[in-house]
């Protein structure tokens, strides 16, 4: 299986792993493991004076392991800059996944300011990996802003449902210049070895893994699906997915020169 | 002198920084400090003077996707 490079940095799993929702960090712990991730989202949040907990960083800081701090929580540009410079000082890390949701309901990714914040935090010396919309246009504009990778959404966070995008995904793959990170809705091994096969260069799964009825064991599932998905993507599918392309409805003669 | 940190007031004898850290028994490390809401680099930290009424933000890691 060919490597993933993002930013210079070589990751042999292509298997991202978010660390919420999981029962206890132990648990955490043994499902990164049995999942074989090398990167690894965090969070951040308030620390509360009266009421000190298990430090949860211990449990997954490994040499393998490529931290993710995540901008969650903030609801634009200039609050995820202010996140993400303490993400750095916290973590000692300039890898970051930048994901702007002011929408609770649905937790669907600002646009405008992502793109925003993207251009801002790579001058700022960040690597960037935007959790975006399954916009193909969106994912040229993140990338030229410098953006290490595009992590546009198979379906909104949390709710399993799988490549909703799927038709999108496919185009942003088609013309991508960085790895593209299907981040958000893989709920079962499945949609994520399907990601692998349409060529994702990599899934983040947390929800999935994190709720299943045995973490550890769904987390070895995961592995083994991005695994065959990739190599089957590798060695070329016989089974050819319709491929399309849009045909205009409106004349497409320009009416300003260029 | 009174200070408030993450919204909470906080009564304290530390005159840097460092030296709140210190008397909250927070750890040095995976942990982020603002002060009206601007980021102070760790190494800032022991020349930082304290004041009263200050505003004071601590981050540390949590679990998330």
């Amino acid at each position: 299986m060919e490597k993933l490079v993002i930013a210079g940095r070589e990751f042999a799993s292509r298997l991202f792993l978010g660390t919420g929702k999981f029962d206890s960090n132990d648990l955490m712990a043994r499902s990164i493991e049995a999942s074989g991730t090398e990167m690894v989202t965090v969070a951040m949040k308030r620390i509360e004076l009266e009421n000190r907990e298990d430090d949860m960083l211990k449990h997954i800081m490994r040499p393998e392991i490529q931290l993710l701090p995540n901008t969650s929580g903030v609801r634009n540009a200039e609050e995820a800059v202010f996140a993400a410079q303490m993400a750095r000082e916290a973590f000692g890390t300039n890898w970051l996944k930048l994901e702007i949701h002011p929408d609770p309901r649905y937790l669907l990714p600002d646009s405008t300011e992502t793109l925003k914040a993207t251009e801002q935090l790579v001058k700022m010396g960040f690597i960037v990996l935007p959790y975006c919309q399954a916009d193909p246009t969106l994912c040229r504009h993140l990338e030229e802003a410098g953006a290490a990778t595009v992590m546009p959404l198979g379906a909104p966070i949390g709710t399993n449902k799988g490549l909703q995008t799927r038709d999108f995904l496919r185009i942003i793959i088609e013309q991508a210049g960085v790895p593209v990170v299907v981040d958000a809705g893989i709920g079962a091994p499945s949609h994520a070895a399907e990601a692998m096969e349409m060529g994702a260069s990599a899934c983040l799964v947390n929800t999935a893994i994190a709720v299943a009825g045995d973490p550890v064991a769904m987390a070895a599932a995961f592995r083994q699906a991005v695994e065959a998905g990739r190599m089957a993507y590798e060695a070329g599918l016989g089974i050819r997915t319709d491929s399309f392309v849009a045909e205009a409805s409106s004349p497409l003669t320009a009416f300003l020169d260029d | 002198m009174k200070i408030s940190v993450n919204n909470k007031e906080v009564e304290t004898a530390a005159v840097s920084l460092s030296k709140l850290i210190e008397e909250l028994s927070l750890p040095l490390q995976g942990v982020a400090v603002a002060v009206e809401n601007r980021l102070v680099p760790r190494a800032a930290w022991a020349t930082y003077a304290l004041s009263e009424g200050m505003k004071i933000v601590i981050v540390r890691a949590a679990c998330g996707g």
